[in-house]
This record gives structure tokens, sequence and C-alpha cells, in this order.
């Protein structure tokens, strides 16, 4: 009985620390703008397959660098995730602030494009998507150096794109019909692929008559070190001064003088950089796939309902306590528990799966929202749905 | 006929520890206009929430006509006859302002009713009546959102005219109005004042004046500092410590460091209690 | 005063009567036109992707009505919209001939069940299948609407709840296998009332049936939205928390709405199952959900025309696109979420009533400022305009 309720909250906290990491940079971008980024579990999709490329990356530099490319994979994966959110957010949210619909759409469409794009990767498209910004920002910044840039600017952009977009096709098919499958070939395809954890990292500590995976321990502790990251930033640096102060007010903040502009731009690529620390994560439990964003984002959104906003103990009390339930409702453990009580343990025999355990999850979940419907920690104060 | 319209007794309302509104007392006679000042941070809105139910007393309790109003969430106690106008217009924007005073003039506000009855043409009239009065029938039927800030300052006060509640609960009605407008505005609340129970809230003293007839209530901290007409209440020396004395008592040089506890200065509330940097800027 | 008043007010009266006779008079041509004209146009393979998208039409009314009018986004319409599905396609698998083997449906002697689960029964009779159709979905929709709306959950936080209602519902059918046939679904459908269903002439009949319900579900919209119940919808979208002040509970007007957006999804659900002869779980994936909401923003929100004219658009576009180019079909719809969220925001019929007017009149020649009639008599405007010129 006890080794079983160890194994539950073993791993019910350590698919508590997946959902966890995965939820903190959403509910950072949450907090501060109100945005749900529905692209959040494509931003973990590109983290999972940078992992991926460092990976094959540093196997041809053979023994014994390859044991250690887990690390340069994590760094690699938020530096990845954090420039795809960067230009996200420069490029469609900042014009959607205060439509917090909308943007759940925006960046819906930005989600289907990324899977697409990771399926049909090749360098036929990276070069052309290469010839097409170069041309297309070069030549913006070219005509908006003219003076009479406003009287033409619906012309020029048309033009622009059209010749930009013109020109990156031309080069792309040249290119796919000189060189070939070489260039036309994707880099990944729809399958998945497998990322295999490091040697170091494989096999478990052995307690009982169970094992502690090491990959779930190393999950466990980068999640540990993200947290205490985020909450140093946050608490100890101008920066997170600056985000902290954004999150609670924005109009006075920028009335101090604040760079809410920076401070968005700034939280939302560290929010996706989390992600891509959270699919770098994720990539060491199984294959990756163009889909594999799908099967997280909406738990995390779960979790930061079930947390609340604005504060970080929220995320994190959320996150652990739907992994435990998940994990000690699908495995029917609680089946075992109230094995005496025939009615009780059929109720929950019924519900362990894993797809079946969701429902119940959810279920709870709204139930807990007719008690707190603002999360466990929900903000209070005059301004609250003012 | 002279009986108490609203009392409030022993009033405390806080978030997190922090003390919006502290023992607070106050009654309201039936028929009475009464204005209510004090600096920001005062309690002056948190004290308007409680009573329309928006938020609830942590201790004590407010009676309208004699019920508690704990118990009853904001559409009951609009509907038993308590009416708001909110600091910023706050008016449907995307309706037109006889849309906009037909939705606050129809008496039968269920779900069924809305779909089903058609609307009396007494109402029509009323409605006709009021875009009058408040001078908008030139532009009764195009979208609120095209209006003027003093526009939708009318049209706010003709919703709640046309709500015609027993108790009038106005939250800075001059705000951002003109001279002119401001006058008008005085005369509105004057003559509505014959007929309802009027609380105005308001930081302009010019027009406190203009409006003031009885008693003026001066609210600090969180609890009534003292109450009486507005030429005893101004020449009250804790009144006007409370206006004058508040200085910026950092000497050393800003840093963003210090931003939150600019922020409370700034605000006028106490330095030592967190949690009203969300202040009247987030609403504003 | 008052007779003028009144013949005023029938004046008033009878302009919107015969502003309302044309509507229905143009809803009644294009309805004839789509049942007598379009089939001779259309292949039947055309023929029988219209009556589909048609049937998606009615669930876009629906979320026209929750998402343009009230505000609220539901990313959770494909639960309705499969459950109205499966209530009619349940029906469907029940028409057994008594001379069979079996008299359950196939998949369930192939998962060993003997007997018809008890809530299988009911759905023998027609009446009480049609009923469900509706029943179900409108009862599920309230009920969900009721827990969420009466915490005042709002937002964002309604629409990634209902999207977790959604991927609890598919995960919850696909686990069913004994039940619900798992993840294949209903289909193979034989006959209904006696007749084959893949008859070319039962299918024209549920065409018919089809432009037939669309044009109900417009009615009935246009009646919710157009008198007061559909100026309280708006207000509820503008500023919900007023609305409380005025003496409004929010509440039930939300979860009235929900409730009747999930029935249309529901018949939508039904039309369709009918016409495409599956329903699956798969219709219940997140991305159909959000799909539906963007034919709403493509036609143009709030305008009802607008949502019908949006889903037949993007799925004739998708119907073309995904044919030539169906590796790269994500990027257009991906880009197309984009465009319209960041450039066409009102959708097509907003940027018709607004650009396009002034479009047509610079291409005319007719050029002139656009003021509001109103405004139009405003003295001090015709005094400015006088003298200030245009």
């Amino acid at each position: 009985m006890l080794p079983s309720i160890l194994d539950g909250v073993f791993n019910g906290l350590s698919i508590g620390s997946i959902l966890l990491i995965a939820a903190l940079g959403l509910a950072i971008v949450f907090g501060l703008m109100g945005v749900i980024n529905m692209a959040h579990g494509e931003l973990m999709m590109l983290g999972a397959y940078t992992t991926f490329v460092v990976q094959n990356g540093f196997r041809r530099m053979g023994e014994p660098w390859l044991q250690f490319y887990i690390f340069f994979a994590v760094i690699m994966a938020f530096i990845v995730a954090a420039l795809v959110g960067l230009i996200l957010e420069r490029g469609v949210i900042r014009y959607l602030y205060g439509r917090p619909l909308e943007t759940l759409l925006a960046t819906w469409g930005v989600s289907l494009m990324l899977q697409q794009f990771v399926r049909s990767v090749n360098w036929v498209l990276v070069v052309g998507l290469m010839v097409f910004c170069l041309l297309y920002f070069g030549g913006l910044w070219l005509v908006r150096r003219r003076p009479d840039f406003e009287r033409i600017r619906g012309w020029a952009i048309a033009i622009l794109l059209a010749l930009s977009a013109g020109i990156a096709w031309a080069v792309g098919s040249v290119l796919a019909q000189t060189y070939g499958l070489a260039m036309t070939k994707p880099w990944f395809g729809a399958q998945n692929v497998d990322v295999t954890a490091p040697r170091w990292l494989l096999g478990g500590l052995p307690i009982g008559n169970y094992q502690l995976p090491y990959t779930r321990m190393f999950i466990m502790v980068l999640t540990v070190l993200c947290v205490l990251g985020i909450y140093w930033f946050l608490q100890r640096t101008a920066w997170g001064l600056r985000i902290r102060s954004v999150t609670q007010n924005r109009n006075m903040s920028a009335c101090l003088g604040i760079p809410t502009r920076k401070v968005d731009a700034l939280t939302f690529a560290l929010g996706s950089g989390l992600a891509g620390i959270a699919g770098c994560a994720v990539s060491l439990l199984g294959s990756v796939g163009p889909n594999t964003g799908q099967n997280y984002i909406v738990n995390t959104f779960m979790v930061v309902v079930v947390g609340g906003v604005g504060k970080l103990v929220g995320t994190i009390v959320g996150a652990l306590t739907i992994g435990i339930l998940d994990y000690v409702i699908g495995t029917g453990i609680l089946a075992l528990l109230f094995a005496p009580i025939q009615p009780l343990t059929d109720f929950f025999t019924f519900f362990a799966t894993t797809s079946m355990s969701k429902v119940l999850v959810f279920f709870l979940i709204v139930v807990f929202l007719q008690f707190r419907p603002a999360g466990l920690f929900p903000q209070k104060g005059r301004t609250v749905d003012a | 006929m002279n009986a108490k319209i609203l009392e409030i007794e022993n009033l405390t309302v806080s978030f997190d520890g922090f003390k919006a509104l502290n023992n607070l007392n106050f009654s309201l006679e039936t028929g009475e206009l009464r204005v209510i000042i004090g600096p920001n941070g005062a309690g002056k809105t948190t004290f308007l929430d409680i009573i329309t139910g928006k938020t609830k007393p942590t201790e004590g309790q407010v009676r309208f006509k004699g019920r508690n109003l704990r118990n009853y969430s904001e559409h009951e106690i609009a509907r038993m006859g308590v009416g708001r106008k909110f600091q910023t217009p706050r008016v449907y924007l995307n309706l037109t302002p006889r849309e906009n005073l037909e939705l606050a003039c129809n008496r039968y506000k269920t779900v069924f009713a809305s779909l089903l009855k058609r609307t009396p043409s007494a109402e029509k009239r009323t409605v006709s009546g009021l875009l009058e009065t408040i001078g908008l029938s030139h532009k009764a039927d195009m979208k609120a959102n095209l209006l003027s800030h003093g526009e939708k300052q009318w049209l706010e006060i003709g919703m709640l005219v046309a709500q015609s509640p027993d108790l009038l609960l106005v939250d800075e009605p001059v705000a951002g109005l003109t001279d002119e407008e401001t006058e008008l505005t005085g005369e509105l609340l004057t003559s509505l004042a014959e007929s309802h129970s009027i609380i105005v809230i308001e930081h302009d003293m010019e027009f406190v004046r203009q409006i003031a007839r009885g008693q003026v209530t001066v609210l600090h901290q969180g609890s009534v500092l003292c109450e009486g007409t507005f030429d005893q209440v101004q020449s009250d020396p804790r009144v006007i410590e409370v206006y004058l004395g508040q200085e910026i008592h950092h000497d050393q040089p800003v840093s963003l460091e210090d931003a939150p506890q600019l922020l409370e200065i700034v605000e006028g509330a106490d330095p030592e209690t967190p949690g009203t940097l969300q202040g009247d800027f987030a609403e504003a | 005063m008052t007779v003028q008043a009144a013949a005023e007010r029938r004046g008033i009266d009878w302009s919107k009567r015969r502003s309302l006779l044309i509507e229905a008079g143009i809803v009644l041509a294009i309805a004839l036109f789509l049942i007598l004209i379009v089939p001779a146009l259309l292949s039947g393979f055309r023929l029988n992707l219209m009556g589909r998208f048609l049937a998606l039409a009615i669930v876009a009314l629906g979320i026209d009505l929750i998402w343009g009018f009230t505000g609220l986004l539901s990313l959770g319409h494909g639960i309705f919209f499969t459950l109205g599905g499966y209530a009619l396609a349940m029906h469907l698998k029940l028409q057994i001939p008594p001379t069979a083997s079996s008299q359950l449906p196939e998949f369930m002697s192939l998962y060993g069940v003997t007997e018809l689960p008890w809530f299988w029964k009911p759905f023998y009779s027609f009446p009480f299948s049609a009923l469900a159709v509706m029943l179900i979905p409108a009862l599920l929709a309230a009920l969900l609407g009721y827990v969420i709306f009466r915490n005042r959950i709002r937002g964002v936080y309604f629409s990634i709840l209902t999207q977790a209602a959604t991927i609890i519902f598919f995960n919850f059918f696909n686990g069913q296998q004994k039940l619900f046939n798992g993840t294949n679904g209903l289909t193979d459908f034989r006959t209904i009332f006696g007749v084959p269903v893949n008859n070319a002439s039962t299918q024209f009949a549920f065409y018919v049936t089809t432009i037939v319900f669309l044009v109900l579900a417009y009615a009935l919209c246009r009646w919710l939205t157009s008198g007061r119940f559909g100026r309280l919808l708006v207000a509820i979208r503008d500023d919900e928390p007023r609305l409380r002040f005025s003496g409004y509970n929010p509440t039930g007007f939300k979860v009235l709405v929900f409730a009747v957006s999930g029935a249309l999804a529901g018949i939508s659900g039904a039309l369709f199952t009918l016409q495409t002869g599956i329903i699956s779980p798969n219709s219940m994936n997140i991305a159909f959900s959000i799909e539906m909401v963007i034919w709403v923003a493509v036609g143009g929100r709030a305008t009802l025309v607008g949502a019908i004219l949006g889903t037949l658009i993007v799925n004739f576009a998708k119907s073309l696109l995904s044919e030539k180019f169906p590796d790269i079909w994500l990027f257009f719809q991906g880009g197309l979420f984009l465009l319209v969220v960041l450039f066409l925001p009102d959708g097509i019929v907003g940027w018709l009533r607004t650009q396009g007017v002034d479009l047509v009149r610079k291409l005319t020649g007719r050029n002139r400022v656009a003021t509001y009639p109103s405004l139009e008599e405003d003295p001090e405007v015709d005094y400015e305009r006088k003298n200030l010129g245009d």
C-alpha cells in the first residue's frame, strides 16, 4: 500500500513538474498581458525539435561530447523558442492588445502554421523564406526613407509583397530543380522523431520494488531550477521589477516611464523560452512530432485556470495538484485505496484510464471553480472586474 | 417619511489585510442629497461598491430601506432601487443613446420578458423626454461610441434617471466636463434631489459648493473624518490637514526600486499599506 | 400631439414591417434559388458539398449568436455539433431489418455486447431522436454555461474551459467502444423511414431539409437579435458588469443564448451527419471547433448573413485548396486566421458595409461625405458645413 502511494506521488509530481514547466511561461504571459497563447504548445514542440537537432550535431562530434548535449540543448531550445516568441509578439500580438479573444484566434493560426512548418521544412522553404524577408523588409526599409512614404505606403507594401514573394518563389523553384532531393527533402517530415537521453540518464534509482527513472528526476530538477530562476529574475532584477509593475498596473507603469512595450516583448520572449525548455524536457520522455504541443496545451491552460493569475505559487500548486490527481486517478490507485467500499471502487475503476482520468479531473476543476472562480490565489482589490 | 433610507454600521472592508474601509458608520435620510468628499484612496469608490453589492463587507452591515444587503447580488440591489453612475462613463458603446435609455428604463428585466414583451408606449415617451432633457435628441440613433465624453456622462446620468431608483449613487459626475456642463449637471442633480435620495462623490469643490444643500461627509482612510455643512467642513482643521498636509516624504533621489512606494504617494494613499497600487488610474 | 405621435409611431412600424417583408422575400428567393436552380448547376459531388456546408452554416449562426452578439468565444461547439450528429446516427443505426440475424448495431456484436444499452432504446423512436438532436446539446450547453457563468467566469477563461470540455468529450467518446464504437464513430447507415439513405433522391431531400432548417435558424436568430433581447446581448458584450447595476442578471441571458446556440449546433451536426454518412469523435477535436469560429470571423461578426457567407466561402476554398495543395493547406488556414484577425476584423460583410460602400461611391463618382442622418438636420453641423466647407 505505502509503496504504491509513494509511487503515485512521485510519478504525479513528475507529471506535475512537466505541466508546471510548460505552464510557467504561459502563466507569466497571461498574467502580464491577458493573452492566452495558443501557439505555446508549438513553441514547446520547437524546443523539442531543437533538442533533436542539437543531439544530432553532437553525435557527429562523437563521445564524450554526446553525453553532455542535453545541457547545450536546453540553452538552445530556450533561445530558439524565445526568438520565435519575440517575432510572434512583434509581428502579431502587439497589434492585438486589449483584444484577448482575437489574440487567441491569431495565435491558433500561428500554431497551425508552425505545425505545418516543421512538417514540410526543407532547404527550399528556408532559403525562400530568407530571400523573402531580406527583400521585403530591406525594400520596406529603403522605401520608408522616402519623404512621401505615407502617401505611397499602401501601394509600396503591395508591390513589395508581390515582388519579394515572386522572387523568393522563383529562387526556391530554381534551387529545387537544380539540386533536387537534397534541397526538397523535408528535414523532419511528418513522422515523429526520437531523442535519446544521454547514457547517464538511462536507468533509475531503485526504491523497494520501484524504480525512479533518472530522466524524470532530471526533469524535476530542471523544473525546480526554472522556477527558482524565474523567481530570482522577477524578484531581484530591474527588469523583473518592471514586469511585476506592468502586471499590476499597466497605465501607471507607463506613466512612470517604464517602457511597457519592451516589457511585453521581453516577457513574451521569456515565456516562449520557457516553453522551449519544456519542449526539451518533454523530448526525453518519448518521441516528438508536429502534434506534440497539442497534447500538452489544454492541460497547461487548466493549470492557469486553477492557479489564478499573477502569482507564481498558484501555478506551482495548480500544476502539481493536477499532475498528482491525474496520475492517481488514471492508474487506479484510488480504486485500490477504496477497495473495501464497492461502489467507490467501481466508480474509480471506471475512470482508471489515462483518457478517462482527464474527464474526472476536468469535472473536479469545474467543481473547484464553483468555490474559487478566480483560481487558487486570486487578486483582490477595487480594480478586479472593474 | 423621514425614515432612514440607508444605514451603515461598523462597516469594514479589507483586501488581503488592507482595510479599504475601516469601521465606518453612515446614514442617509430619505430625500436627502449628501455629498461625500475625501482625498484619493479614502475609500469613496469602495463605499459605493459596498452599497451596490459589487464588494461584500468583511464586517458590519449595510441596510437599504431596512433590509440587510449582504445576501443580495448587484442586480437584485439595483432592482430594489439603487442606481449608480460610474466614475468614468460606462454606457453601452454599440447601442444608440435611445437603446441605452430603453434598457435602463425597462421595468421587466427577466430573460423571457425581454424576449416576449413589447416596449410600452409610455416607456417610449419617457425615453424621448429624457433624450430631450440630456440634449441628445438629435443624436438619439447613432452609436454611443461616437458621443463625446461629456455626452456620455450625460447619457449615463440619463440612464440613471430612466432607471428611476430611490437612491442614486453618483461618482464624480463632472469629471472632465466644461464649466457650463458642470453647472447644468449641478442643476439637474438639484432638481432630481426633489424626488430622490442622492449620494454624490466629488472632488470639485466649486461643484460641491453649488449642490451641497445639507450635510457633507468627509472620508479619510476608510472612515468618516467629519460631517457637517459645507462651510463647517471646509473650515475644519482636520479636513484641511488631510487635503493639504500631505507631502512626498522622500528626500533621497528617486530610483525605480521605489516605484511601488512612489505610486502610493502619488495616489495619496498610506505608504504603509500595500494594495492600492491598482488605484484610480486603472479605472480611468 | 398624441395623435401625431401615434401616427409617427405607426409610421415607424410600417417602415419596419416593410423592410422586414423585403428581407423575408430575399431570404425566400435565395432559398428557392438554392433548391430549384443550384442543383441544375452543380455536379452531384459539389451539390452534396453544398448541402454539407449549408448544414455547417447553421452552427455558424449559433456561433455568431454567442460570439458575435454576446461576445463569448466558445471553443466547444464541436461537442454540441457531434452530440446532435450522434443522436440522429443512433436512430439510424437502429433501423435494422427484422430479418437480420442480430438486432443490435453491428459494432456492438463485434465488441461482444449482447443487449442494447438502456439509453439506446429511446432512439428507436424518430420523434424522440429528433428532439434529442436539439435538446441534448441545448441542455448540456445550459448546464455547462450555468456552472461557468454563475461564477462570472468570462472572456478567455470561458474559451479555454469550453476548449477543455471539448477534449474531455473527445476522450470520452473515443474510449467507449462498446457504447459508441469508439474512434470509428457511427457510420454505414442504411435506411431512414424505410428509405435507403444513400439514394440520390433521399440525399436531395436532405439537401432541401437543410435549407429549410437554415432558413428557420436564420429567422430564429433574426428574431432573437432584433428586439430588446438582442440589444441586451450587445450590452452584455459591451459591458457586462454595468448591466448588473441596471438591474439585469446577465447569467440567465447568457445561459439561454448558449443553449440556443448549442441546439443550433446539434441540428447542424445531425444534418451534416445525414449528408456525410458518418459521425465520429473526430468532429470533437479542438481544431474543428476553432475552425467554426473562423468561418464567422471571415464572414463578419454580429452579422448573421456574414456567418452563412463565411461558412460557404471558407469551406469551398478549403475543399478546392486542399484538393490542389493537400500538403500546405494548414499554411493557408493559419494564414487565414492571421489575416482575418489582423486586417479584416469586421469580416467581409463588415468591410462591405464600411469600405465597400465608399469604394462604390468613389468608383461611381458619387463621392460625398458620409454623415449620420440625424446629423444632416443638426443646425450646428449644418452651420459648420456651410461656413467651413467640406
